[in-house]
């Protein structure tokens, strides 16, 4: 039974046997990295399509919902990547995900603040003591297309700045023309310039065209040390879907259930209804178990979610519909 | 040549334009005056509800913001619509046999000419040119509520149903419509025709279903700005005390009323000033 009580009896939770002893594979050149990766078996992109529609189909009622959608809140990375961010549109973030409700004190906080590597300071002021995380994307982002140099520069500005955790964004071109060693050996730079901070390598999988590039890309961030992965940059046309979801948690879990290692997983952009979301979180549980269902290893990239969740954990509460300018507008 | 079956149609809502069945897939029959079969009605739920309250409130901006003239051709179309389709209309009231349907359809038709005309009529009368001791000018300016959710008059009466939705329309408020549960469909059939009249999604939305179920829900709706409580029956009282939670505007007609009460009923009165001379 996850302590979330998102499944009702303890025989519906997926429990995944985990090593104790936590070791990841090492490999000596690119060529050993790439025999890896094509011993990889292909996804099934039909299977997959059809359970997610069939994981879907569940639906979360009444104190079970409640639980839920108080779980995705924690979850959420509550982010702002604007080329027009302002001091001051951080500070009402960080507000906001300090308190999301302040009509109600037991609404849980957000997981962290996302903002560009400049404003992390500013964040990092406005969180001192609440719980919340900051998170920097960094690496020449979104399109993460400069010289290694210049995005290690990027990444330690943001950990001198006070980044909890670095999103970082791989090469897209380099690991579709096959420099899978390139990317390999971004991560691991990058991971040692994080020093502290979490890393979450972002894969942009709206970009990898197909599924088994997706499942490739995962295991690649994962062996070269990555603490999250995620989906996307939110700035191309297609973002998290349930689809691509599901191909990364069943990575993770066999990754963890191969090294020993837990690694999180994070879905941005495009997420911002309840439904979604609960979905999201039903996926995790039938897939990774309810272990995952925490923000130490579970995450939600969005912003408009956040006011969605909030109305819906109002109506629960006053059992009438809300309306949305109670929640604070981004 | 074989004798032709039945194609009897199912009655289904109207939510953003579109004509979707209840999301709760339920149903009821509607009867004639005297207990025969006449058609399959959607049964709405409180998801229906919600899913019209949004695309009202969508439709809101972009209906406040239209010309008067504008929306009044629309509403104007609408009543040509329906008058090319007088007969078929007035076989769907369903109403005691004293009643004659071929009045009420001509009626409702009039009425909706007669609200398109107050379109550009409002602001004037209702607005106006405040005197000030100052060199300034200070207008009052009619503005629409928002969302308006009406009950239609239980009585199906087509005349009833044209004001519990277009003096809000008129005024620029977007409209939840709950049908009469025993006598919807010359109603329906009437909003139908919006689809043929330009009237953007969503201006205008209409469920069917049962009162007693949809009445809390709408009434506790926080997105609802203003309740037309014409058919609101005995739980009239009840609904009003639910709306007072939310601050709702509400309307209740009163023997021999003024027709323009109605139109009032939904309007906020901004007041603005500006200087004089440029």
């Amino acid at each position: 039974m996850s302590e979330l009580g998102l499944t009702s009896s303890s025989t519906l939770e997926r429990v995944i046997r985990v090593p104790s002893v936590e070791r990841r594979p090492q490999f000596a050149d690119e060529v050993q990295l790439r025999r890896a990766l094509d011993h990889l078996s292909g996804v099934d992109a039909v299977g997959v399509a059809h359970r997610v529609g069939k994981l879907a189909t569940r639906s979360l009622k009444t104190s079970t919902k409640m639980r839920a959608i108080d779980v995705a809140l924690s979850m959420i990375d509550l982010t702002t990547l604007e080329g027009a961010d302002t001091p001051g549109r951080v500070a009402s973030l960080c507000a906001k995900a300090r308190r999301p409700d302040p009509e109600d004190p037991t609404t849980p906080a957000a997981a962290a603040v996302c903002v560009y590597p400049d404003l992390v300071e500013d964040a990092r002021r406005h969180l001192v003591g609440s719980g919340v995380a900051v998170a920097s994307v960094a690496t020449a982002f979104p399109s993460g297309r400069a010289p290694l140099a210049v995005k290690l520069a990027d990444v330690a500005a943001a950990v001198e700045a006070g980044a909890d955790e670095i999103d970082m964004v791989i090469d897209r071109g380099a690991f579709l023309s096959g420099r899978v060693g390139q990317v390999f050996d971004d991560i691991v730079a990058v991971k040692a310039a994080c020093r502290d901070a979490h890393l979450k390598v972002i894969l942009e999988t709206g970009e990898l065209v197909t599924l088994d590039n997706v499942k490739r890309a995962s295991w690649l961030a994962m062996w070269a040390g990555a603490d999250f992965i995620k989906t996307s940059t939110g700035k191309v046309s297609v973002n998290a879907t349930p689809t691509v979801g599901l191909v990364m948690l069943e990575a993770v879990r066999d990754f963890a259930e191969e090294t020993g290692a837990l690694v999180g997983v994070k879905m941005a952009g495009g997420i911002r209804t309840t439904k979604d979301a609960l979905r999201y979180l039903v996926l995790v549980n039938e897939t990774v178990g309810g272990r995952w269902l925490s923000p130490d290893l579970f995450r939600f990239g969005a912003s408009s979610l956040m006011n969605d969740l909030l109305a819906q954990r109002r109506k629960q509460q006053i059992g009438a519909y809300v309306r949305p300018e109670r929640f604070s507008g981004d | 040549m074989s004798e032709r079956l039945d194609v009897k149609k199912t009655y289904k809502l109207l939510i953003k334009g579109q004509f979707p069945r209840s999301e709760s897939g339920r149903t009821y029959e509607v009867l004639d005056a005297r207990g025969a079969f006449l058609a399959n009605v959607a049964r709405a739920s409180r998801k229906d509800v919600r899913e019209a309250v949004l695309a009202a409130r969508g439709a809101q901006p972009g209906w406040s913001a239209a010309s008067a003239y504008l929306k009044g051709q629309i509403l104007y179309r609408w009543a040509e619509m329906a008058e090319s389709r007088r007969r078929d209309l007035a076989d769907l009231v369903i109403s005691p046999e004293t009643h004659d349907a071929e009045r009420d359809v001509a009626e409702a038709i009039d009425r909706l000419v007669w609200y398109a005309g107050w379109t550009d009529k409002v602001a004037q009368v209702y607005g106006g040119a405040n005197p000030v001791a100052g060199p300034y000018f200070n207008f009052s300016l009619p503005r629409p509520c928002g969302v308006v959710a009406s009950f239609a008059p239980p009585s199906g009466s087509l005349v009833g149903w044209v004001d519990s939705v277009a003096a809000a329309l008129c005024t620029g408020n977007t409209v939840l419509s709950l049908l009469s549960p025993s006598r919807p469909l010359a109603a329906f059939a009437l909003a139908e025709l919006t689809a043929t009249s330009d009237l953007p999604p969503g201006v205008l939305n209409v469920l069917t279903g049962d009162p007693g179920e949809l009445g809390e829900v709408i009434a506790r709706h926080e997105d609802v700005d203003g309740l037309d409580l014409t058919g609101g029956d005995e739980r009239g009282a009840d609904l009003a005390e639910w709306a007072a939670d939310s601050l709702k505007r509400t309307y209740r007609p009163h023997e021999g009323d003024d027709p323009t009460r109605r139109l009032r009923a939904f309007i906020d009165t901004t007041t603005v000033w500006h200087t004089v001379g440029y």
